[in-house]
């Protein structure tokens, strides 16, 4: 037997087929939907007369439309996208965590707090963070709509295999940084279309390292290098974050089958120094655009191509930044704690420990919207609410993406300058004009306090100092 | 699908296009697919007023019928909105010729018959300068799979599958369904080992 890749593992395991056009026929464990990219996928099997072929593999959550400061939708075309997905799971037997049920929430968080992830699954979502699924040793990867209608219909996708990739994250990152810093740093080095067309797998003692939140952040955020699918080993780890759930899709034997066998190959091998791994910040609009937090915005001279420059300076024009400028500093208008990416209990809790006895700067409108219903029920239980109320932040009695991508009433205006623990800072995203820098859930809550971009390192060593 | 789609080209070359870009959230709240054509690169295109910014490349008279976009990489990266694709076909575009996409983008667009011709790094840079001035037109060969511009053509890539799925243009569920059989069987098998059933 060669020696085979996790990723291939995976692949090989779901392979029901391997169909005449070179296309492989994959089996799908589970599959996610929200209400904005679903809705034409019903209308589709509708239109074709057609069945969804395993009704309770399937799992629609609202989280993208609705607002956070109180229950429903904002506007009438978010509501109708609400109702719309609850009668098609009513029409179809399909189970529907909608706004008021104890288990709603970002799809992404609720998930694995439903233990509906497991080593050796394969999962797909129309929603381009399905990555974060890897985080257990389960293949997981976003779909379209039209990719949708197809897994309703069939349970199956047509499925191009991909190039396996490592990125060994080695050794121990500096103090103060966190799996946001791990993946912002890797995404500017290896670019952001760096891994288009490959299955990243994450490894490395870094890696090892994380807890399961932290290892959620790193592989939800690998799509922005465009990875299609992000991976890790399974371990004792996951092991202890996929027991105890009820109803868990868990058997907890093979644990051990779901990593890379000793001696595989991959397409390329790339080695990181953790010890170069500090808090970083994103300066332009493309995930890429990042440097650790006490840097400095690029200058002309430090771009290799015409094309390089250009880009800088669309960058920097949109964002309100010059060439050379200091990062810290940098005066921000409101900060948001939030998204798929970091609005689990851990990243709540990094933020109370900064936030804790401090007071938001004035001026700063400052937002945290909690990953699920029950992340925000547990984080009250730890009284982590009281310590962001204090601090003058709106902690959100709903939960969903909210300002991570602004499709609901958390929308910043032209102009605003956004502290956010969110994945992506392209241009518009939280707003037309929106200017978002990209960072920790702790430099979010340190940023807030100081009222610009700031170093959270200074905050970790001088607790209970009120800066503002 | 034609074996071949022609067009005036249109240069687009910055890079990391997302589609968050190519349709904006504001788009999104539809049931339907019908309707994205105004939405497409709307904030690239028009102002908050409604005004056409005439900076854009698909703004100006002489590229205002291009139906054949030359890229930068990474187009299309981001969200799995099939919006975008969707809109792209809307406004009438029938090609994008690029060196590398978004792996969702790249899927949605075969779903949807848009043509996402892969081109090497020397190439793209020959096409952006082509693409660059006005009124010429491109010949995309998909059975070929060459790009004739101006009397030159031009290799380009595309997988086997989305190469015939888009000269077929068959429904690809109802294809797989024909195979259920097949899905029926791997189930048998599968389930011994692993079968999810959300509580409801």
């Amino acid at each position: 037997m060669t020696a085979k890749t996790l990723y291939d593992k995976l692949v090989d395991s779901h392979t029901v087929t391997e169909l005449p056009d070179g296309d492989l026929l994959v089996y799908v464990d589970f599959h996610i939907m929200n209400e904005y990219t679903s809705p034409q996928a019903f209308s589709g099997l509708a239109e074709k007369g057609l069945d969804v072929w395993r009704p309770e593999a399937h799992l629609a959550v609202v989280d993208h439309v609705n607002g956070t400061s109180r229950q429903g939708g904002p506007d009438p075309e978010s509501r109708l996208l609400i109702s719309n997905l609850e009668k098609n799971c009513h029409t179809h037997e399909i189970a529907f965590y909608g706004l008021g049920d104890p288990r709603q929430g970002i799809e992404h968080v609720v998930v694995p707090e439903q233990g509906l992830v497991a080593p050796g699954m394969l999962i797909a979502c129309g929603d381009s963070h399905t990555t974060t699924y890897g985080a257990f040793g389960a293949l997981g990867f976003g779909i379209g709509t039209s990719e949708v209608e197809h897994v309703l219909a069939s349970q199956t996708l047509r499925y191009k295999r991909l190039k396996p990739m490592r990125i060994s994250v080695n050794g121990q990152v500096a103090p103060g940084a966190t799996a946001k810093d791990i993946i912002m740093h890797v995404i500017r080095v290896v670019g952001a279309g760096g891994a288009n067309g490959y299955a990243v797998e994450f490894a490395g003692d870094a890696i090892v390292a994380l807890d399961m939140s932290g290892r959620m952040t790193v592989c939800n955020m690998a799509v922005e290098l465009g990875a299609r699918a992000a991976l890790i080993a399974a371990d004792e780890v996951t092991t202890a974050a996929c027991s105890g759930h009820a109803g868990s899709v868990f058997a907890g034997s093979d644990i051990e089958v779901w990593g890379s066998d000793a001696g595989a190959d991959f397409d390329r091998d790339i080695s990181i120094d953790a010890a170069e791994i500090v808090p970083l910040v994103s300066w332009g609009t493309s995930p890429d655009q990042s440097l650790p937090v006490d840097g400095y915005v690029p200058v002309l001279e430090d771009m290799q191509t015409p094309a390089a420059e250009q880009s800088l300076l669309r960058a920097l024009d949109y964002m309100g930044l010059q060439p050379g400028q200091k990062l810290e500093g940098i005066p921000i208008d409101s900060a948001f704690i939030g998204s798929c990416t970091n609005s689990r209990i851990e990243d709540l809790r990094s933020a109370a420990q900064v936030l804790r006895g401090r007071r938001v700067a004035d001026g700063v409108k400052a937002i945290i919207v909690p990953g699920s219903a029950l992340t925000r029920v547990l984080a009250e239980a730890e009284g982590l609410d009281v310590i962001f109320k204090s601090a003058g932040f709106e902690w959100r009695p709903e939960s969903g993406c909210s300002m991570c991508l602004a499709m609901n009433d958390d929308v910043a205006l032209d102009g605003e300058r956004v502290a956010s623990s969110t994945n992506r800072n392209f241009e518009g995203r939280q707003g037309r004009g929106a200017r978002t820098h990209l960072m920790s859930p702790a430099m979010v809550a340190a940023s807030a306090v100081a009222g610009h971009i700031v170093d959270v390192r200074e905050y970790h060593t001088a607790k209970g100092d009120n800066h503002a | 699908m034609p074996e071949q789609v022609t067009g005036q080209m249109a240069a687009f070359p910055q890079p990391n296009v997302d589609t968050d870009v190519i349709m904006p959230k504001r788009f999104l709240k539809t049931i339907t697919r019908r309707g994205l054509a105004d939405g497409t690169f709307a904030d690239l295109r028009f102002d908050e007023q409604g005004n056409a910014l005439p900076d854009f490349v698909l703004s100006k008279a002489d590229f205002r019928n291009a139906s054949v976009l030359v890229v930068g990489s990474n187009f299309g990266c981001g969200s799995s909105r099939e919006h975008a694709v969707w809109g792209l076909r809307q406004l009438g575009i029938q090609a994008i010729i690029g060196t590398d996409f978004g792996g969702i983008f790249y899927d949605n667009a075969r779903k949807n018959g848009l043509v996402l011709p892969i081109v090497s790094k020397a190439i793209q840079s020959e096409l952006l300068a082509l693409a660059s001035k006005p009124d010429v037109n491109a010949l995309v060969d998909i059975a070929n799979k060459t790009i004739a511009v101006d009397g030159s053509s031009f290799e380009f890539e595309m997988d086997p599958a989305t190469r015939q799925a888009l000269l077929d243009e068959r429904d690809e569920t109802l294809d797989t369904l024909a195979l259920s059989a097949q899905i029926r069987a791997y189930e048998q098998d599968h389930f011994k080992n692993l079968k999810v059933k959300v509580a409801r």
